[in-house]
């Protein structure tokens, strides 16, 4: 008898990613809610009906009005059109960072992880060192040294992010190495670089994406704070973090100063997270199957 | 006659729209065992869990009747049962074993504690009580030096030790009904032997009925009285076993008799004397040190250990867990370090720093079908990873015509090389990890339990594949294995080892007539015999 007669799953008519994510309509809304953003944040100039820095005190904290959709701040600047213009600001450095650190940070964790003995021991000591440091204080010695701007803030929040992804990056390559599979790649003479990029880095994604989307987000809010302290993007360029912490003073008298830059946060960030799932489950071939035999039902 | 301890009836099992278990019914006797055997996925622990209350999987619904009755304290419907009724039966009327001693004991809790709980949550026995009562129940188990042993934590004991505890954490409350899932499969055999015992001298004592789920029907056959055939969710077939046995009526369960493992099956046929030795390892000894607490000391894993493989022939290597077996594997394909010896394939050596030309002639194909293939990779990507490792084929067709070769040389149809692994079905997988292995074009193939995790019939099959292809290809095989029966059948010669040391070497023929170590001997008295033990016992 064949061996083909044993039961299986079947293997199902293959689809292209970008269908298979499609048939999620919660991945489908967030992707069009991203990309919204992505396409003001780029036509920002066109879009914005006030000059970002219009003063204007005879209308100062007014609340949202035909004229002034988000209302105007304590100096009457258009708060709609700071929104708008903040968001160029804020997804880029969330973007820049958090590519930085994902970048170094998988490659000294999966180099870590899989090498082990004293490169393991030496490069996670540094990482502990890092991690030891207030990210604050760090990033204060990182603009001590450079200027205070938008490429010091994406460099210090970068380098701040550094060790988490180094850290989830080798703890996720610990598990991996031990795997059956990648001993027998080992035992058909694959050499380690090869085991790594089309074994473990596949294998290792699910929790990486998921550590992405939570940065993405967090990156934001740290930009805020830096640019609180005056050592991140330099007002009066606006950036979201910069106006939520703006608008902490007249949280009483004008909400919508914090309302909806936080809004936008809000949005933004929950929009990375949903795509991050939706990615997460469409890269890996299990979960995928599952999507296809679902779809063609 | 009194009434059934469980008495199952129509019970279905639908997972979302999908219907697992197809309305069976069926009765467990007072002081009966009850085996039901089945391959996997055929529904044999979902039918039990369910007709015990135990199941929890989300979107999972039951129907039909499922009445645990217990002498005067009465019956209680188990199916659609609220929880509080639930935790009152399990425990107390109904006590569980169940396959990973290893696992389903809490590492952090003494034994005292592990046993004592269920006496104080369904008994309310004060605590000096209820620990009188563990001691009890350890020396019930065989469990040596019971005192001891009550303040030990899990990791302490040995598997079969620790089923022993399981069993006597699921006795603790006299319960009327054993639940035993595939208890006996993580085991060695003489362990095996060992709890198959234990169970039927308890239940003879204590007059419990016992369920017993095994996809192994040798195992079936020494414990049960009447056994129920799965396949599918379906009983293909419920009778007494010794009728069962001799006579069975459906085709499928004629086929898994038939597949099951047997001792005195004719070996592989005899090869060229004047093939020469292929591999030849002299004094191997493998020593790994172990760093804890009080200092660093070492395991020997191997120990002085010599043998030659004819080229075109077949070693098997018998041994339990912790023998050392797989070791040797490990050493051979570069993935562990001797600490003495020499191993030379042909006469060049394959420890230390080995050319790549050299190390692909070694291959080796893993006992877990599930994990040795990469889940993100395709078949076909699998079988061409060592292609493109060592640049091969060097004959000018491409990679890819190779890997449909391969896949055609395991009987695998060309188009699984675009599956990927959570497609294929273990033995497929398998067929693909022996094509990938293939791949190298390797003159020694280890198979380092590589049919073991397989159900019967499947494992049948690809037992049958490999012989095919040693002599087809001409392959050399060290063959490693805890199953007797099964080295008997694919070996010319045997090693066999008990912690790290060989014990006995001989040709297969003259190993299995006449063993002459008394482990050797206590590894074969160890296999479940053919005929069941109620066969015998009924012949008086």
């Amino acid at each position: 008898m064949s061996a083909t007669t044993e039961q299986t799953a079947e293997p199902t008519g293959r689809l292209s990613t970008v269908r298979v994510l499609a048939t999620n309509p919660v991945t489908v809304v967030s992707a069009v809610v991203l990309a919204a953003v992505v396409v003001v944040a780029l036509l920002a100039p066109w879009v914005a009906p006030y000059g970002v820095n219009a003063v204007d005190v005879a209308n100062a904290l007014q609340p949202p009005s035909a004229a002034h959709w988000f209302g105007t701040d304590d100096l009457g600047r258009d708060l709609f059109s700071r929104v708008v213009v903040a968001a160029r600001v804020s997804l880029q450095v969330a973007v820049v960072s958090v590519a930085f650190a994902f970048v170094v940070g998988v490659a000294v964790g999966v180099v870590s992880g899989y090498v082990g003995g004293v490169v393991d021991t030496v490069l996670m000591r540094v990482v502990d060192v890092m991690f030891a440091f207030p990210v604050l204080l760090l990033a204060l010695a990182i603009v001590a040294i450079l200027q205070p701007g938008m490429a010091t803030t994406m460099l210090a929040i970068g380098i701040v992010y550094t060790p988490i992804f180094a850290r989830v990056a080798r703890a996720s390559t610990l598990s991996v190495r031990n795997e059956p599979y990648v001993q027998v790649a080992r035992t058909m003479g694959v050499s380690g670089r090869s085991i790594l990029g089309r074994h473990v880095l596949p294998n290792i994604t699910g929790p990486l994406i998921v550590q992405t989307s939570l940065s993405l987000a967090f990156a934001i809010l740290s930009e805020a704070a830096l640019s609180f302290l005056g050592l991140g993007i330099q007002p009066p360029a606006p950036s979201w973090g910069g106006m939520l912490f703006a608008a902490q003073g007249f949280l009483s008298q004008a909400w919508w100063m914090s309302v909806f830059p936080g809004a936008a946060i809000f949005v933004t960030v929950l929009a990375f997270n949903l795509l991050g799932d939706g990615l997460r489950d469409v890269l890996d071939p299990k979960q995928r199957t599952l999507i296809e035999s679902r779809r063609r039902r | 006659m009194s009434a059934p301890v469980l008495q199952v009836e129509d019970l279905r099992v639908a997972i979302g729209r999908r219907e697992i278990v197809h309305g069976l019914t069926f009765a467990v006797e007072p002081e009966a065992t009850l085996g039901i055997v089945g391959e996997s996925g055929s529904g044999k622990s979902l039918t039990v869990l369910a007709a015990t209350g135990l199941l929890d999987a989300p979107g999972a619904r039951v129907t039909g009747s499922s009445i645990v009755t217990d002498g005067e304290r009465g019956a209680v419907e188990l199916v659609g049962a609220r929880p509080r009724t639930l935790r009152r039966v399990h425990g107390d009327r109904i006590g569980f074993v169940f396959q990973d001693p290893t696992t389903s004991l809490n590492p952090l809790l003494t034994l005292e504690r592990q046993i004592t709980e269920s006496l104080e949550a369904h008994r309310s026995l004060t605590r000096r009580a209820a620990a009188g009562r563990a001691l009890e129940l350890l020396e019930a188990v065989g469990l040596p030096d019971p005192e001891q042993r009550l303040r030990a934590y899990p990791h302490q004991l040995s598997g079969g030790q620790r089923q022993r505890v399981m069993i006597a954490i699921a006795l603790a409350c006299d319960p009327a009904l054993l639940v035993a899932d595939e208890p006996t499969t993580a085991l060695d055999v003489t362990t095996q032997a060992q709890i198959l015992e234990l169970v039927r001298a308890l239940q003879r004592d204590r007059g419990t009925a016992v369920v017993w789920i095994s996809h192994d029907l040798g195992v079936i056959g020494q414990v049960a009285d009447d056994v129920l055939v799965l396949r599918d969710g379906e009983a293909v077939e419920h009778r007494d076993v010794v009728e069962l046995t001799d006579d069975p009526r459906h085709p499928y369960t004629r086929e898994l008799l038939a597949a099951r493992p047997r001792l005195g099956v004719p070996g592989p046929p005899a090869v060229d004397a004047d093939g020469g030795v292929l591999l030849d390892v002299v004094g191997l000894d493998v020593r790994f040190p172990v760093t804890s607490a009080t200092g660093r000391s070492f395991v020997h894993a191997v120990d002085d250990v010599s043998f030659q493989v004819r080229r075109g022939s077949t070693l098997g290597i018998v041994g339990e867990s912790g023998s050392g077996k797989s070791t040797i594997a490990h050493v051979l394909t570069g993935l562990a370090r001797p600490t003495a010896g020499t191993a030379t394939l042909a006469g060049q050596d394959v420890l230390g720093r080995v050319p790549a030309d050299l190390r692909r002639r070694i291959a080796m194909v893993m006992q877990d079908p599930f994990s040795s293939l990469d889940p993100r990779m395709r078949a076909g990507e699998s079988i061409a990873e060592p292609l493109r490792a060592h640049r091969l084929p060097r004959d000018g067709r491409s990679p890819r015509e190779r890997v449909a070769e391969l896949l055609e040389l395991v009987d695998l149809p060309a188009d699984f090389a675009g599956r990927y692994p959570h497609e294929l079905s273990g033995g497929q997988r398998q067929r693909v990890s022996i094509a990938r292995a293939l791949a190298l074009e390797p003159d020694l193939l280890i198979l380092d339990e590589s049919t073991a995790s397989l159900d019967v019939s499947i494992q049948a099959r690809v037992l049958d594949l490999l012989l095919r292809l040693q002599a087809e290809l001409g392959l050399t095989f060290l063959f490693i294995a805890h199953d007797l029966a099964v080295v008997q059948q694919m070996s010319h010669d045997v090693l066999v080892m008990q912690r790290g040391r060989v014990v006995e070497h001989a040709p297969a023929a003259e190993l299995f007539a006449e063993p002459r170590d008394p482990y050797t001997r206590a590894l074969l008295d160890a296999i479940p015999p053919e005929r069941p033990r109620a066969a015998l016992e009924r012949a008086g």
